[in-house]
């Protein structure tokens, strides 16, 4: 039995690298949806949940298709700027910024809608802008929320399997996750391998879930 | 309900709205301090204008330098006291004023507390002295003491009183509770169906000032009784329970939850209406 790190170094590095560009994007986008009462939240709202019920694979078909060097976007990414999307890092961190997507923002616009508008409002009469009102105010306080859409999305980026198929292969060191790694192993029936290697995601899962519930728990203590 | 108001205030002190729960002071209040929109119309403080529909201004709240005091205190709660007063202060270089504050409020000893840690009350008075550290040109508050049981809504109403007449803020006193209306407020507007129906000092305002010699006080009925052939009214006067016999013709018309306006003069006393209790 030969088990192979990388695959985990590079799984850790994808779910680091999404779980960031999910945070920084999915903030000002949950911000957006709760606070909105324009009407193009209807059209956002399920799209954003759009990952949820929609096949991984049709997802990644379609970033397949969209980024192919054959295509106009990924042909102009590929010529002028030197970027390759299919079958690369950068292409398996945008298809697990766009398939984790409603994990990181439905936690944290859940957590905004049930801050009471009152204590924005609070801070607002004491001068204060919407700016330093989000960083002083409503971040600290939705806290659960932030942890759970962080944690969540990093652990489902962790189990992803058929965007990163679809879009990155099994490139190894490149591309092949965990999750692609596990499959590739029993194609090549090597079970054992494939039974260490699901063993070892499973006991991460479970433990990432069980400190998020303790942490989120004392949290709430707090708030009491 | 349309809300119509007309109002000008020229005088210092403590202007309050009065009126039932629903009629629309507290919308009138978020309007000045520009938390809601009117559709239409004009608000001016002190020469400046801070909404006008027709010439499309509209200031925002933060710079309308006012204090909001909210029903439900509005702490932040990831905040000590200290951290909350030290968050609203402005002008960095005024942070002995925080001391000051809250030795003025007697909170000194909790300044490290989070608000959850602090009871009604205290609560209150911070929220009260948060809005006041940037010296507001317009004190607004929205029922502020109502969430408090009796004895600290009377000690935090004689607190306010004394902040108030050192600080000598314009203020606007939302409440719906006539007795702290009475106490606090040098002029009252009351409200019915989104309008101001009548306006002036508080025994003006609710048409009792050419029985201001009496002794006036705020009851709910609690019951209303016959003993012997009499009819007799129980009342809850603040804390008290006590009893007061009625004329026959008035008998009738009294029912559990009025708030009712017991005047004494010597061995004579009459009742007034102030909210028919509804079916």
């Amino acid at each position: 039995m030969n088990i192979d790190l990388a695959p985990f170094i590079l799984t850790f590095k994808l779910a680091l690298a999404a779980t960031t560009v999910l945070f920084l994007i999915g903030v000002p986008i949950a911000y957006a949806c709760a606070f909105t009462k324009r009407k193009w939240k209807y059209i956002v709202e399920p799209l954003i949940s759009m990952p949820l019920v929609l096949p991984p694979t049709v997802l990644g078909f379609y970033l397949l298709v969209f980024f192919s060097p054959n295509s106009f976007l990924g042909n102009f990414l590929a010529t002028t700027l030197d970027i390759n999307i299919v079958f690369s890092f950068l292409g398996l961190v945008i298809g697990s910024v766009l398939f984790s997507f409603p994990f990181m923002v439905n936690p944290i616009r859940a957590g905004l809608e049930s801050l009471p508008p009152s204590l924005i409002e609070a801070s607002y009469t004491l001068g204060k802008s919407r700016w330093k009102t989000l960083l002083n105010v409503i971040l600290p306080n939705i806290k659960p929320s932030l942890l759970t859409g962080i944690v969540m999305a990093f652990a489902h980026t962790v189990g992803e399997f058929g965007v990163v198929l679809m879009l990155g292969g099994s490139i190894p060191g490149e591309t092949r996750t965990v999750s692609i790694a596990i499959f590739s192993e029993v194609e090549a029936l090597n079970y054992t391998t494939a039974g260490v290697y699901s063993g070892i995601l499973f006991v991460i899962s479970f433990t990432v879930l069980f400190v998020l519930n303790i942490i989120n728990k004392k949290w709430l203590s707090v708030f009491r | 309900m349309q809300l119509d108001i007309d109002v000008e205030i020229m005088e210092a002190g403590i202007s309050t709205l009065f009126g039932p729960s629903g009629v629309g002071k507290t919308t009138v209040l978020r309007m000045i301090a520009g938390l809601t929109n009117p559709d239409e119309g004009l608000i001016q403080v002190n020469g400046d204008v801070w909404f006008d529909s027709s010439r499309k201004i509209n200031k925002p709240v933060q710079k309308r330098q006012i204090g909001f005091v909210f029903q439900d205190y509005n702490l932040f709660h990831n905040m000590t006291v200290q951290e909350n007063l030290q968050y609203a202060l402005k002008n960095k270089n005024d942070s002995f004023l925080i001391d000051e504050f809250l030795e003025m409020a007697a909170l000194t000893g909790l300044a490290d507390r989070k608000p959850l840690h602090l009871s009604g009350g205290q609560k209150q008075r911070v929220a009260l002295i948060r809005t006041l550290l940037n010296k507001p040109q317009l004190f607004l508050l929205d029922e502020p003491f109502s969430a408090l049981d009796l004895d600290m809504r009377l000690r935090l109403q004689d607190e306010f009183l004394s902040i108030s007449n050192r600080f000598e803020i314009p203020t606007i006193f939302v409440s719906h509770d006539i007795s702290e209306v009475f106490k606090l407020s040098h002029r009252v507007f009351v409200m019915k169906d989104g309008k101001i129906i009548r306006s002036g000092p508080p025994a003006e305002a609710f048409g009792t000032a050419d029985a201001a010699a009496w002794v006036k006080l705020v009851g709910i009925v609690l019951a209303v009784q016959n003993e012997g052939s009499k009819r007799v009214a129980v009342l809850q006067i603040d804390n008290e329970i006590t009893k007061v016999y009625l004329a026959m013709e008035d008998a009738q018309c009294w029912r559990t939850g009025d708030r009712v306006l017991l005047s004494v003069h010597a061995h004579d006393f009459s009742l007034a209406m102030i909210n028919k209790m509804k079916p």
